[in-house]
């Protein structure tokens, strides 16, 4: 741990260096671009500063990845070869959201399947109820009227 | 020698949790009733030792003692006083030391309200939570003692993360904690009621109060926590999806399902399995946030100083005091078979419809903070699973519960009819299409239709909350509290979701570089920079921007954000300047210095981002006002009866 | 029984999270893995002209090792570099990342240079090109430049051998 500790705080030293990196408006030749460099800052990780965005993170690394994102988006490269780009080098970790493959398909489609669960056992258990629930119950309770809505 | 009789009182107090959570437990089984009444004595000699211990420690940072290396590590006497005190629970060892005192001020104040109990159900209950602090206790004596000596002592001390600077820190955990830890209340009500097979409706009446308590507690913790990230970190964000946010978050998801699930249980003696299952779970997963944020498996923000040997201690804790509830629980037969549940669209329908998907929702936060860690143990890699993930998989779930809010709350008990629910519906939902439209249509030129579903969603629960009142309180000519808690609730949840849809669909930011001098129009408003000059403060030092903000030539606000650098640790910090307002937040964040005139910024606006917050308040003051101090809620015949049977001999004073 | 569900599932998470207790989340493996190290022209420390390419250490396995002359961590790995350099078993390569050429001569004059060549990166972009994102990193090649190892902080002993045991199994098995 007091390795890492030491890397990370190696890292700060040296960012302390560079120059401020930029990105507004100004920064790209097409409308759009600026909209895209703001989604995907909020799609890749920092690395260092592995609690951040690279939108917010600080580090020389991320300042680094934010100006290679600028130069793919003015090179015309798609979001998708961005990612792919960051990814081959820096692998998976990188990515905020993480891919479907064989790994994550229980991290994307577990909470619907939980979901169709919840509501089948609702089903059930409201179902095994109906069929002991007379009419007769029903009427009675109903002459109650107003009582009934209070908690 | 005050920092030894801090360590002494808390040697003292594991000895007492062990007595209390023995003691009164044996006696309850051998039915030797001196034994049981000891548990009251013991439960409030516990808090009074762990108060003094805690005392103790306060002096230390007070007085800035530097022999003790818990003060040496967080704290410095440049450190203004507030500060300094609340540096007590800024790292591990002081807050653990915050948890285990509140979990005796808890216990403390069950022994104040424990005369409707039955005595061998309220001894359980204090030996449960006895169990609890012994565990608590051994584990900061032996792994994180804030009483250790560094002898000789240092020049000075190394100051207080200047993060942690900051009338945040005064609040914020204590409140959490009230909370996180308040529900080891219904916990022990759960294990308590199993052990004694007394799992009804009296039971829920009892446990109840408690549970709301600690869940209002939790809820405006988690709101403090919310607000404090988004003035104090510099980027304007409120919510992350942050392991250890999630921790906090997932205990207050799972206790709102709790907190319905109880009153069901109270009304009709049913859903047994559910209300003690998510009793305890509900506690489970404060553990588990717990060991998330002291054991380094997860990376966050927030986690503390890690240490694995600090979290192979308390995942064995976790696995004893849940693993052993659980397993309580898998043995769990009720003592009198439930009554029938009601209709597909009766009351109970929808609070289970309501409990369940609470469930979801909390197991898909779960999944989505532990999946790294899962894949990882796996050997398949590191993957990140952020905020990203988790807006796509929550905020669906969060649509169906709003809908059905507005539909619940005005469904008959036992049974109901889907026309006579739809007629209860017309008016309302006629409201909410009408104002939504107005004034989503009204916004702007491109609102979002996100925007609008949200609007839909929360107006829908606004509106229906108040037909159901207006309803109400006409058929039964007065307002009554657990009624009137469910609404100013209700309301409150609405309000969250409309803060968050406004200020996610319509805030605005811009980077950009400025000068002294400067003016530029963003946003509807003309900001000029007037002007940055140096500052001081009795720790750092620094620069602060002074910002001029117009809207249509009128003055709208004065901005001051600053770059700090504090002197012990070097760190720079950037405080934001926030122009707050119940419209609109115009908030304003220094980035790098460029030459002796530019500066990079970000500025931004958030429309009615202090929604949020306010919905949140209103959430918790809602639960407060169910208490109710007076009107109780009717219970289930068939529960009073057997009641009256079970039942020995009540605590008297 | 249905009720066993949920004590079954908390038995699984505790075992996970025991597991987790072993690792370390802040450690990100490298895809670059069984890759080839890429090919880039890249100037060389000393003398500034020469271009290199980083092909031309293809034949024999090496060790890349990236530092800089700011970061602390890379003195307490650089005596066990030297004494390697002097045993002379693995040939050493430095990438020098985001640094000034005067700053890493003087840092190498001060402490002792085991490189067979220094590659200057002072934009760090070829850092960025083999997934660098901290000081100091070591990477070990084989001698048909595939990255078989990528070791991230500061060597020590262990981390050494088990690697140039990786790269010798590598070696041996292609024979």
């Amino acid at each position: 741990m007091k390795i890492l500790a030491f890397l990370i705080f190696s890292m700060f030293i040296g960012s302390v260096n560079g120059q401020t990196f930029l990105v507004d408006e100004k920064t790209f030749t097409h409308a759009g671009s600026q909209l895209r460099y703001d989604a995907l800052m909020e799609e890749l990780r920092c690395l260092v500063c592995q609690n951040q965005s690279l939108a917010d993170s600080g580090a020389g690394l991320a300042q680094d990845l934010r100006k290679k994102v600028v130069a793919m988006i003015e090179n015309g490269n798609s979001d998708q070869e961005i990612k792919d780009y960051m990814v081959q080098r820096y692998g998976e970790f990188i990515l905020y959201r993480p891919r479907l493959n064989y790994a994550t398909v229980m991290l994307w489609f577990g909470p619907f399947v939980l979901l169709l669960v919840a509501i089948g056992v609702i089903m059930r258990i409201v179902q095994s109820s109906q069929s002991n629930h007379t009419k007769k119950k029903v009427s009675s309770e109903n002459k109650l009227c107003d009582d009934e809505e209070r908690s | 020698m005050i920092p030894e009789i801090g360590h002494y009182a808390l040697v003292l107090a594991l000895s007492v949790a062990a007595l209390q959570a023995a003691v009164p437990m044996i006696g309850a089984r051998m039915g030797a009733d001196n034994l049981i009444m000891l548990a009251k004595p013991l439960a409030r000699a516990q808090f009074l030792l762990i108060a003094t211990s805690f005392i103790t420690l306060i002096i230390a940072f007070v007085l800035t003692d530097l022999t003790v290396s818990y003060v040496v590590a967080n704290s410095n006497s440049a450190l203004p006083l507030f500060y300094r005190i609340s540096a007590v629970w800024g790292a591990h060892e002081g807050s653990l030391l915050l948890w285990v005192l509140i979990l005796s001020a808890w216990t403390f104040a069950l022994t104040l309200f424990d005369k409707p109990l039955p005595l061998k159900l309220n001894a359980d209950i204090i030996g449960i939570l006895g169990i609890i602090s012994f565990g608590f206790l051994l584990f900061t004596l032996f792994t994180s003692n804030p009483f250790d000596r560094v002898i000789p002592p240092p020049q000075s001390g190394r100051d207080l993360n200047p993060l942690l600077q900051d009338f945040g820190l005064i609040v914020h955990p204590p409140m959490l904690y009230m909370g996180y830890v308040g529900f080891a209340v219904p916990f022990a009500f759960a294990v308590a009621g199993l052990l004694n097979n007394q799992i009804n409706s009296a039971w829920a009446k009892w446990v109840r109060p408690w549970t709301l308590i600690a869940w209002a507690f939790l809820g405006l913790g988690i709101a403090l926590g919310s607000w404090w990230a988004y003035y104090e970190l510099g980027w304007g964000g409120w919510w992350f999806w942050d392991p250890v946010e999630n921790a906090s978050f997932m205990p207050w998801l799972l206790g709102t399902a709790l907190i319905h699930s109880v009153v069901v249980t109270q009304k009709k003696a049913i859903f047994k399995h559910w209300t003690v299952l998510l009793a305890i779970v509900t506690f489970g997963l404060s553990l588990v946030g717990t060991f998330l944020v002291r054991s380094g498996v997860l990376t966050s923000v927030h986690a503390f100083a890690t240490d694995p040997a600090r979290g192979v201690f308390i995942l064995m804790f976790l696995a004893i005091v849940i693993g052993g509830a659980l397993l309580v629980f898998t043995f769990y037969k009720p003592d009198a078979p439930q009554e029938p549940h009601g209709s597909a669209l009766s009351r109970e329908s929808f609070l289970l419809t309501n409990s369940v998907l609470l469930s979801v929702a909390t197991a898909t936060v779960l999944l989505g903070t532990l999946y790294p860690l899962m894949i990882d143990a796996l050997g398949l890699g590191k993957i990140s699973v952020g905020a990203p993930y988790f807006n796509s998989v929550f905020i669906p779930l969060m649509a169906p519960l709003l809908i059905l809010i507005g539909l619940g709350q005005r469904a008959f008990w036992t049974n109901d009819s889907f026309r006579r629910l739809s007629n209860a519906a017309k008016y309302p939902l006629l409201a909410t299409i009408i104002l939504a439209l107005g004034t989503w249509g009204m916004i702007d030129d491109t609102s979002p239709i996100m925007a609008l579903f949200g609007l839909v969603l929360a107006l829908w629960v606004i509106f229906s909350t108040l037909a159901g009142q207006i309803r109400h309180y006409r058929s039964s000519k007065k307002l009554t509290s657990p009624y009137l808690g469910q609404s100013i609730s209700h309301i409150g949840f609405a309000i969250t979701v409309i803060g968050i849809t406004l200020v996610s669909s319509y805030g605005l930011e811009k980077h950009l570089r400025m000068s002294e001098g400067e003016t530029t129009t963003f946003g509807g408003y003309e900001f000029r920079f007037a002007g940055a000059s140096a500052i001081s403060g009795p720790n750092y030092n620094g620069t602060e921007a002074i910002f001029l903000v117009h809207s249509e030539n009128k003055f709208e606000a004065r901005l001051a954000p600053q770059k700090r650098n504090y002197h012990s640790g070097g760190q720079t910090m950037t405080e934001a300047g926030i122009s707050p307002g119940f419209t609109r937040d115009i908030y304003i964040a220094l980035g790098e210095k460029i030459n002796d005139t530019d500066w990079s910024v970000r500025l931004n606006i958030k429309p009615f981002v202090r929604l949020i917050w306010l919905g949140a308040i209103l959430m918790a003051l809602g639960a407060i006002t169910a208490l109710g101090f007076g009107n109780a809620t009717k219970t289930s015949h068939q529960s009073q009866k057997s009641y009256r049977i079970n039942t020995t001999t009540r605590i008297s004073e | 029984m249905r009720q066993l569900i949920p004590f079954s599932i908390f038995i699984i998470l505790i075992i996970f999270f025991a597991i987790g207790l072993t690792k370390d989340p802040r450690l990100i493996p490298s895809p670059l893995v069984g890759e080839s190290l890429p090919v880039r022209q890249l100037d060389e420390l000393r003398t500034a002209e020469t271009t290199l390419l980083t092909s031309n250490l293809i034949g024999s396995s090496f060790i890349l090792n990236v530092w800089a002359s700011w970061c602390a961590a890379c003195l307490e790995e650089h005596h066990l570099l030297m004494e390697l350099a002097t045993q002379d078993a693995i040939p050493i390569v430095g990438l020098n990342y985001k640094d000034t050429r005067q700053d890493a001569l003087r840092w190498l004059d001060k402490n002792g240079d085991p490189y067979l060549q220094t590659w200057f990166d002072p934009a760090g972009e070829f850092g960025m090109e083999l997934g660098v994102y901290g000081v100091p990193e070591t990477f070990f090649v084989d001698m048909t430049g595939t990255i078989r190892h990528k070791h991230i902080g500061p060597l020590d002993r262990s981390n050494i051998a088990k690697a140039i045991d990786i790269l010798n199994a590598e070696q041996n098995s292609s024979l």
